[in-house]
Formats: structure tokens, C-alpha cells, sequence
């Protein structure tokens, strides 16, 4: 990358989405801000070479984007005059022209001062429930996160035409359903959904590590780490945002152990602690602590607290398992999920043994198709002894086509209990 | 902008006969509906349809009218009971006014409305 395609991106991701915000507040149609935005950002790319990069270049984006954003406006309105005196019938379908004229008088407003409450509108309207669930994700990453559609398609291992036809569509409903970029009543409820894209977007990061096209992808755990940070500044610190913030840093501080050089798993109880990010892991802490402190619990510092656990101790033995366990306990008590459930099984077992572990687990009705529920029961089966059932369940796990690198797992399990079965 | 709050509950669904205080009070509620729409600016038109048994379904195709049919388009549980049309200034008060509707068990779409001729 040079110099310059360096601080565009920079541009991109860091100053593009309040300058946005607030010309989206401004000129009132998400449209016509990100239209702007877009084309200054290429204005960018295009003249900075020559011209050299200004010495603030999100004041240089807010002035050309708000030009951008008043010609086109004017051009628009010319159109419309146009047609209204060919005799042309209203224009039905046209995006409604927001406003009066002073919109299009140049006050020479440029100030950024103030973005944060349109960004945090913005960062709500990417979640608002009248979006399909995939678009908002989309949404998030192109207009709050900066990034460009080709790089959000190659993230998310989609091909960009089906990415493109998202994001247009969802701008589209925006503009024709008339969704407002305002302050939500219930903000709870729409934060929920932010959350849940936010954590959806990390959890992403995983596959797009893991890609083999040798392509540059973006890296998602850190965008969502940066979009997280956000949220929580733009909110206050509300609990669980802090919450979620913290999960993604403890996760994000083991992540280099996760795997070994051939894209193996690496179980947490083989992972080499001395390699976690340490620094990382002491920010963690301060930002769940300052969420706790708030007493207002909720699933995300629960996950955050139990992820704590795992990060703080010493080794797996030192892990403090009944407190897990508990925890695990409290997270499926606020979610109901069987997910958790069978991640309890797993905290049981270390706590109590591999026949306590085995009750919970098979207390479970909903996850015979996850590979993942037959994985576990394998290694609960192995603990336990009972050999035969164990090799049965890894059977059933690899008849549900995990994904590679726990077939490859499996594979090596299968190994380990045919062996420990014949000693 | 308009917006076309359109109901789709089941006709055989839970609800008080006509001429029980129960119906008095269900009536009610819905005139008090009405009279919120009305005070708020958001009232253009509305109307209760009658059942869907009384429907008839034209189809055209290819710029002519190819058919006419007993009954409504899509024979579902939920049939297309109801409408209001209303003022609104963005979806966000649309959807609340939905939220608000009277309707007892059912769905209720909220739609834009693209164009009217007589607005």
C-alpha cells in the first residue's frame, strides 16, 4: 500500500462514518450522504497523489463530501424543474427531495463537533428491525465501519454482486419505507440488535482467518473490536456494551493459540498461556470491572466473566471450574440456549467429573445435528471410559460435516480413545 | 408520508359475540383507535371488510382480465381483514401506531404507500 491508499483507508475507516452521520442528519436521506461520501473518497485516491495529503484530511472529507452532496442535490432539483415544466407527471418514484431551499445554501458548516449522537442514530438505524438480519450486518460495516463493499464480500467469503444487491436493497427500504435515523423509544431493544451484529461480526473473524485464497482480508475481529469501542464510548460505557467489548478482548488476546501452524485446533487446555497477550488480556479486566460495577448483569458480562476465568488463570487446573459452571448456569437461566447448556456440561465435567458432565449434556433434546453436541459427548464418553459409545459419538459428529479443522480433530480423537481403549 | 396499516388475523379467531358487553367493550377500543389516528393527524381512510367468503378474485394477465374466482387470493388461516390508512412521519411512528392497533391476534403490514391519485 502507499502512502496514500494508506491514510484513505485510514479516512475510510476512522472519519467517513461521522462525517456520514452528520450530512445524513443534514441533507435527511441516508442516500445521498453515503453517495457523497463515497465520491469524495475516491476524490481522494484520485488527487492527493499529486496534491499531497491534507493536514486534516477528515475536515478535507467533510468539506468535499458536503459539496458533493449539495451539487448533487441541486442537480437533482434542476431535473425535477426540468421535467415538472415538460409537463412530466410527479415524479413517483424519485427519492423524496428532503427539505426546503436553505438545505442547498452553502452555510460553510464544516464543523465535525457534535457527530457522536448522529453516529450512534446511525449505528441504529444500520439495526433497525425492519432490516433483514443480514443486511444489517452488512449495513454496519459499510456505513458505520468504512469498509468497502468488495472488502466486506471477501470477509464474509460472499461474491460482491450478492453483497452489493444487500446493501443496495437495504438502502433502498430505508429511503422508500421512510425508516428514520432518530433515537429509537426503546433504545434497549435496538441495541440488542447492534450488539448481536457486533458479536456476529467476530465471531466472522474466525472464518476469515482461516481463508486459503491468499486474498487481504479485512481483519474482522479487530473492526469489530474498533466498532464495539465505539458503541461503548457513543453510550457511556453501558454495561453491556462494555460487556461485549470485553469478551471480544479476552478472545482476541488467546486468538494466536487458538490454532497451530498447519490450522490445527488447539483445545484451550493444550493452548501455551505464555503466548496470550497479557497486556490485552489487563485491559480486559479493566473494562468488564467498570461494567460490573454498574450491578446491571446481562449476558454479554456473563460471557465476559466466564472468558475472565479462562484468561486469568495460571492453567487449566488452576482454572476455577465450579464458578464456571455457575456461570454457564446463569448465561443459559438469561438465554435459554442448549448451546450453553452443553458448554455447561463441559465446566460440570472439569468441576464434578466426567459423570456429572455426561447428565447435563444428555439432558439435551435440540443439538443432534450439531456436530459439535456429539464432539463433546465423545470426550465426556472418553473420561468416562465408556470407549465403545465414545467412538460411536465421534461417528455421529463426523456424519454432520463439521468443518475442516475439527474433522481433522476428530480424526485424531478417534485415534486417542482406540488407543487408551486397547491399553 | 402515507403509510397502509393492513390487518391480517383469523376470522375464526378469539373474540366477543355482537351484543355482549364483552363486544361493547371491544368496540371500544377500536373507537378510541380511531379517535387517537384522528387527533394525531395520522387519519387519511379506513375500513373493516367483510368476510372473506364474500370475496371474489379477479385475475389478469398479459393486460386482460383472464378469470374470476370465488373467494380471496391467498387462502391462508389469517385472511386480509382490515385497513387504515394513515399520515405518518417516518416508519418509526408508523410502526408504533400498528403496535397500538386494537387487533386481538393477528399480523398487521405496514406498508409506504407509493402514490395516490386523489392526494
Amino acid at each position: 500500500m502507499t502512502k496514500v491508499e494508506q491514510a484513505v483507508t485510514r479516512l475510510a475507516r476512522n472519519d467517513a462514518s461521522r462525517v456520514l452521520a452528520l450530512l445524513a442528519d443534514r441533507f435527511g436521506s441516508i442516500d445521498v450522504a453515503d453517495d457523497a461520501v463515497q465520491e469524495a473518497l475516491i476524490a481522494a485516491s484520485a488527487t492527493w497523489p499529486e496534491r499531497g495529503i491534507p493536514l486534516n484530511p477528515a475536515g478535507w472529507l467533510m468539506t468535499t463530501a458536503r459539496r458533493k452532496a449539495i451539487d448533487r442535490l441541486r442537480a437533482d432539483r434542476a431535473e425535477r424543474d426540468r421535467q415538472e415544466k415538460a409537463g412530466a407527471l410527479a415524479i413517483l418514484s424519485d427519492a423524496p427531495l428532503v427539505g426546503g431551499a436553505n438545505d442547498l445554501i452553502d452555510d460553510g458548516d464544516i464543523s465535525l463537533e457534535g457527530s457522536g449522537t448522529s453516529q450512534l442514530r446511525l449505528m441504529l438505524l444500520c439495526c433497525h428491525p425492519a432490516l433483514d438480519p443480514k443486511s444489517r450486518v452488512a449495513l454496519t460495516l459499510r456505513l458505520v465501519g468504512g469498509l468497502t463493499t468488495p472488502e466486506i464480500a471477501s470477509a464474509f467469503l460472499l461474491n460482491e454482486p450478492t453483497l452489493a444487491q444487500r446493501i443496495v436493497r437495504a438502502k433502498r427500504k430505508i429511503r422508500d419505507a421512510g425508516i428514520p435515523m432518530s433515537m429509537p423509544t426503546s433504545i434497549e431493544e435496538r441495541l440488542a440488535i447492534l450488539l448481536q451484529v457486533l458479536y456476529l461480526i467476530f465471531n466472522e473473524g474466525y472464518l476469515s482467518s482461516t481463508g486459503e485464497s491468499g486474498l487481504t482480508r479485512p481483519d474482522l475481529h479487530s473492526e469489530a473490536i474498533r466498532l464495539t469501542e465505539l458503541l461503548s464510548q457513543l453510550t457511556d460505557g453501558t454495561p453491556e456494551v462494555d460487556g461485549l467489548l470485553a469478551l471480544q478482548l479476552f478472545t482476541m488476546a488467546r486468538s494466536q493459540t487458538r490454532e497451530d501452524i498447519h490450522g490445527d485446533l488447539i483445545l484451550l487446555t493444550d493452548q501455551d498461556r505464555t503466548a496470550w497477550d497479557r497486556a490485552m488480556i489487563l485491559r480486559a479486566n479493566n473494562v468488564l470491572n467498570g461494567a460490573l460495577a454498574d450491578m446491571s448483569p446481562g449476558p454479554y458480562q456473563v460471557q465476559a466473566l466466564i472468558a475472565s476465568h479462562h484468561a486469568n488463570a495460571a492453567s487449566d487446573d488452576a482454572t476455577d471450574w465450579p464458578m464456571i459452571a455457575d456461570l454457564y448456569l446463569q448465561l443459559e437461566q438469561m438465554t435459554g440456549s442448549d448451546i450453553v447448556r452443553l458448554n455447561r456440561a463441559v465446566a460440570v465435567a472439569k468441576a464434578d467429573g466426567a459423570h456429572a458432565g455426561l447428565s447435563v449434556a444428555e439432558s439435551i433434546t435440540t443439538l443432534d445435528q450439531h456436530h459439535r453436541y456429539h464432539a463433546v459427548r465423545a470426550e465426556l464418553l472418553r473420561l468416562a471410559h465408556r470407549w465403545d459409545e465414545s467412538l460411536e459419538a465421534i461417528d455421529r459428529a463426523l456424519e454432520r460435516q463439521p468443518p475442516p479443522a475439527e474433522e481433522r480433530f476428530l480424526n485424531r480423537q478417534r485415534q486417542q480413545v482406540q488407543t487408551e481403549r486397547a491399553d | 408520508m402515507e403509510y397502509m396499516l393492513i390487518n391480517h388475523t383469523d376470522p375464526n379467531g378469539p373474540g366477543p359475540a355482537p351484543g355482549t358487553p364483552e363486544f361493547e367493550e371491544f368496540m371500544g377500543r377500536w373507537m378510541a383507535y380511531n379517535q387517537k389516528l384522528i387527533e394525531g393527524g395520522h387519519w387519511v381512510a379506513g375500513a373493516s371488510l367483510a368476510p372473506p367468503d364474500t370475496a371474489t378474485t379477479v385475475e389478469r394477465a398479459n393486460m386482460e382480465a383472464v378469470g374470476t374466482v370465488d373467494g380471496p387470493y391467498a387462502e391462508t388461516k389469517e385472511v386480509f381483514s382490515g385497513f387504515y390508512l394513515i399520515k405518518a412521519d417516518n416508519l418509526d411512528i408508523a410502526l408504533a401506531l400498528a403496535k397500538d392497533m386494537p387487533v386481538d391476534t393477528g399480523f398487521i403490514e405496514v406498508r409506504p404507500v407509493a402514490f395516490r391519485p386523489d392526494a
